[in-house]
C-alpha cells in the first residue's frame, strides 16, 4: 500500500506542478497534460470501472481490468500503457519488498493477482503448495524456450512441468556511494565493516530474510543459504553488532541513495543500473567472497480472476521487442538471446547488468529452504527487535 | 395492551442495535475466535497454519519481549508527550481564546484529518532527511546532523499524528467548565496560578483521562510511524505482527501475540477508566 503508492505514482509532485505550470502558459497540449501526467491513463481506467461509468466492455473475453504482483523500479509504465492501449486492459500494478510477503498474500488468499513475479528459489514451494498452475505454453507463442539460457530457467521448470518463465536475472551486490565512502568495498566483509566505521549511521540492509542474513553469512566465509544453527548464531551475532550503526532496515533504498541520506546498501542489479545511470558516483560492486545470483519469473496464481489476461500480458511481455524496453528502463539482465540481440552496445557492454563470468562464480542460487526456514524467520525477527 | 407496547420497544431496540451488533459480530467477534484457535495451533512446515492444541506459541512470547517493551514504553511516553502538548492548545481554544473565532480555530485542529496521516508521515520523511531540515541546519554551520531514522522521529511523528485525538477531549472538558468556579476562587483570593491547579486543571481531568486512554491504546498497535520514521530498526508489537503475517508467515505465533496485546489493551484501558473516573468523582464530591 504504502510503497505501492509512491512507486506507482506515474509521476512526482514536483514534476506534476511543473507539467501544470506548462499547460496554464499554454506551452504544452492538454493532451500532452493529460499523457506525461498519467491522468489520462487514470480517467480512462476509471472509465472503465465497472458499474461507475456505464461504458460497454470492449475486448469481452479479456476483460477489462488485470493486477500484477511486482517489485520497486522493475517495469517500465509505458509497457502497461502500451498493452492497455493494445488490448483495453488496464493493468493494475502492486509493488512488493520480500517473496515471503507474496507468499503470504497468496497463501492468505483472495489476491486477485493474474500475473507475479517470483524468484526462482520460491517455485517449487508455490508448486508443491498448489498456489501456481503448469503454464499452457500453447497461450505464450512469444515465449521461445531455446533462446533462453538454461541457468537461468531452470527452475521454472518443475518435474518437468514449466510452471514459470523468466522476466530477467541479476545479482545482490553492494552500492557505495564513492563520493562519500573512501575505503574500498570489494566484499561483504568489507560491507560489515565499513558499515561500522567509514559508513557509520549511512548503510542499509534489505528488511529481507535471504539477502541480509545471507550475506552476513558470507562475510563470515559461510554459504549464502545455510540453515546450519550455529552458522546462523554468528550472524546473528554481526547483525546484532552492525544494527545500532545501520541507517535503516529497508528494501526500498533507490530514495535513500539518490537523497545521499544513506552512503551504501545491500542492491539489486537493476537498482544497481538505474543509481549508477544517474548517479554515476554510486558504483555497484559483487561481494568477491559471494552473495546472491537470482532469475525472476512470471507466473500465474491459480487463483487468479482473470487468466486470459495474465497470460495476455505475460505474451506480450515475452515478445521481444517489448521485452527490451523493460530490460533497458529496469537494468536488469537478459536470459533471452533474442532480447540480447536487440539491446545496445552501451548495455551489453555495462559491467554492472553484464558483469564477468569470473565475478559470478563465487555467487549462489538462493535455495528452497531458505523461504520456509523458522530459524532464519525467527533470527530476522531478532535482528530488527534488537 | 402493555405488552404489546414492550414488545414494540423491544423491536426499535433491536433494530437500533443490529446494524452495530452484525457488524462487530461478523468483522470483530468472529475474527477474534478465529484468532483465538490460530493461538493454540502450529504453524505449516511452509508457512500458515496446521491444526493442534498446544501452548509453545504463548511460551514462545519472551521472544518477543523486547518488542512489548518497546511498545509498553513508547505508548504512555508519546502519550504523555502528546498532553504536555496538547494541554496549552486545549486550554487556549476553550478558555482565553476569543469566541468569535473559536469554531474556526478549533477546525483548524482537525484539518490535518482531510489528508491520510500515511501521506503526511511522508512527508515528515522529507522533512528530517538530510534535504530537510539537516539542510537548513547545514546553511548556519550545524552539520552532519542525523533526525530520520531515529527514535526521536518516531516520537515526533506520534506526537504530531496523534495530537489533535489529545486535543479534542481536554478542549471539550474545558469548554465545558463552569467560569463561576474561576470567578469565585478569584473572589476568593486565589491567585491565578492556584485557581488553576485547584479548579481548572482537576475538573478537566476526565478529558485528560480520556485523551491519555484514546492515545496509549492507539499506540500499543502503532505500525506505521516506527516503519517510516524509525527505518525499520525500530520495532514494536505492530512491527512484530506484520512481519510475522507478512514474512514468516507463522500465523498461530502472530494469533498468540496478537491475543497478548488485546489482553493488555483491556488491562490498560480498565485501569486507566478506573483512575479516571477515581479522580473525577472525588473531584466533584470536593467541589459540591
Amino acid at each position: 500500500m504504502t510503497k505501492w503508492y509512491r512507486d506507482n505514482a506515474p509521476i512526482t509532485a514536483d514534476r506534476l506542478a511543473d507539467e501544470l505550470m506548462r499547460l496554464k502558459r499554454g506551452s504544452v497540449t492538454r493532451r500532452h497534460f493529460l499523457g506525461v501526467t498519467g491522468l489520462g491513463l487514470a480517467t480512462a481506467v476509471l472509465a472503465r470501472q465497472p458499474g461507475l461509468f456505464n461504458s460497454t466492455a470492449f475486448a469481452e473475453e479479456l476483460g477489462t481490468q488485470m493486477s500484477i504482483a511486482t517489485w520497486p523500479n522493475y517495469h517500465d509504465p509505458a509497457t502497461f500503457e502500451a498493452f492497455t492501449a493494445a488490448t483495453g486492459v488496464a493493468v493494475e500494478v502492486n509493488v512488493f519488498g520480500s517473496n515471503e510477503e507474496m507468499l503470504a498474500k497468496l497463501q492468505a488468499g483472495g489476491t486477485g493477482w493474474d500475473l507475479f513475479v517470483p524468484t526462482n528459489y520460491t517455485i517449487s514451494t508455490y508448486v508443491k503448495l498448489g498456489l501456481i498452475d503448469e503454464l499452457d505454453m500453447a497461450k505464450l507463442p512469444k515465449y521461445d524456450a531455446s533462446t533462453e539460457n538454461p541457468r537461468f530457467t531452470n527452475e521454472g521448470i518443475v518435474d518437468g512441468k514449466t510452471y514459470a518463465v523468466p522476466k530477467n536475472w541479476g545479482t545482490t551486490g553492494i552500492a557505495v556511494n564513492s563520493s562519500k565512502i573512501k575505503t574500498p568495498v570489494a566484499s561483504w566483509k568489507d560491507f560489515f565493516e565499513v558499515a561500522m566505521t567509514e559508513a557509520d549511521g549511512r548503510t542499509m540492509v534489505h528488511d529481507y530474510q535471504l539477502t541480509t542474513i545471507g550475506n552476513a553469512l558470507v562475510s563470515l566465509g559461510f554459504s549464502f543459504n545455510s540453515v546450519k544453527p550455529e552458522e546462523l548464531a554468528k550472524a546473528e551475532e554481526l547483525l546484532i553488532k552492525v544494527k545500532p550503526h545501520l541507517y535503516a532496515i529497508n528494501s526500498d533504498y533507490q530514495p535513500a541513495m539518490r537523497a545521499t541520506d544513506a552512503w551504501m546498501t545491500m542492491c539489486w542489479t537493476n537498482d544497481g543500473a538505474q543509481l549508477n545511470r544517474d548517479m554515476p558516483e554510486i558504483k555497484f560492486v559483487l561481494g568477491k567472497d559471494g552473495g546472491e545470483i537470482w532469475s525472476d519469473f512470471y507466473a500465474i496464481p491459480n487463483s487468479a480472476a482473470n487468466k486470459a489476461a495474465g497470460y495476455a500480458l505475460l505474451n506480450y511481455l515475452m515478445a521481444p521487442e517489448n521485452a527490451v524496453k523493460e530490460h533497458i528502463a529496469n537494468g536488469a539482465p537478459t536470459t533471452d538471446s533474442r532480447v540480447m540481440k536487440l539491446l545496445p552496445a552501451e548495455v551489453t557492454s555495462n559491467k554492472i547488468v553484464y558483469p564477468d563470468e569470473a565475478a559470478l562464480t563465487p555467487l549462489e542460487f538462493g535455495a528452497a529452504v531458505t523461504l520456509t526456514d523458522p530459524g532464519r524467520a525467527e533470527l530476522m525477527a531478532r535482528f530488527k527487535a534488537a | 395492551m402493555r405488552a404489546a407496547m414492550n414488545t414494540k420497544r423491544n423491536l426499535v431496540t433491536a433494530a437500533l442495535v443490529a446494524p452495530a451488533a452484525a457488524w462487530l459480530t461478523v468483522f470483530l467477534v468472529l475474527p477474534f475466535i478465529a484468532m483465538l484457535v490460530f493461538a493454540f495451533g502450529e504453524r505449516a512446515p511452509e508457512g500458515g497454519y496446521q491444526v493442534a492444541f498446544t501452548f509453545a506459541q504463548f511460551a514462545n512470547l519472551p521472544t518477543r519481549a523486547a518488542a512489548f517493551w518497546n511498545t509498553l514504553l513508547l505508548a504512555p511516553t508519546g502519550a504523555l508527550l502528546c498532553l504536555i502538548v496538547a494541554y496549552p492548545v486545549a486550554y487556549y481554544l476553550a478558555v482565553k481564546a476569543n469566541p468569535r473565532y473559536r469554531l474556526i480555530l478549533v477546525s483548524l485542529v482537525v484539518v490535518p484529518f482531510w489528508t491520510s496521516l500515511l501521506v503526511r508521515t511522508y512527508a515528515w520523511m522529507y522533512i528530517l532527511g538530510s534535504r530537510g531540515i539537516p539542510n537548513l541546519l547545514s546553511m548556519i554551520g550545524i552539520e552532519d546532523v542525523r533526525m530520520l531514522n531515529t527514535p526521536g522521529a518516531v516520537l515526533l511523528g506520534i506526537v504530531y499524528g496523534y495530537l489533535p485525538l489529545m486535543i479534542m477531549p481536554i478542549y471539550v472538558s474545558l469548554e465545558r467548565l463552569d467560569r463561576r468556579l474561576l470567578e469565585a476562587s478569584a473572589d476568593l483570593g486565589a491567585k491565578p496560578v492556584s485557581t488553576f491547579f485547584g479548579v481548572t486543571l482537576p475538573l478537566s481531568l476526565p478529558g485528560v483521562m480520556t485523551g491519555v486512554a484514546l492515545v496509549t491504546i492507539l499506540l500499543l498497535g502503532e505500525y506505521l510511524i516506527p516503519q517510516l520514521l524509525g527505518g525499520g530498526k525500530v520495532f514494536f508489537i505492530g512491527n512484530a505482527l506484520v512481519d510475522l503475517f507478512l514474512q514468516s508467515r507463522n500465523w498461530p505465533f502472530g494469533s498468540a501475540i496478537a491475543v497478548t496485546l488485546v489482553a493488555v489493551v483491556v488491562v490498560v484501558l480498565m485501569v486507566a477508566m478506573r483512575i479516571a473516573w477515581r479522580v473525577a468523582g472525588t473531584r466533584q464530591v470536593d467541589l459540591v
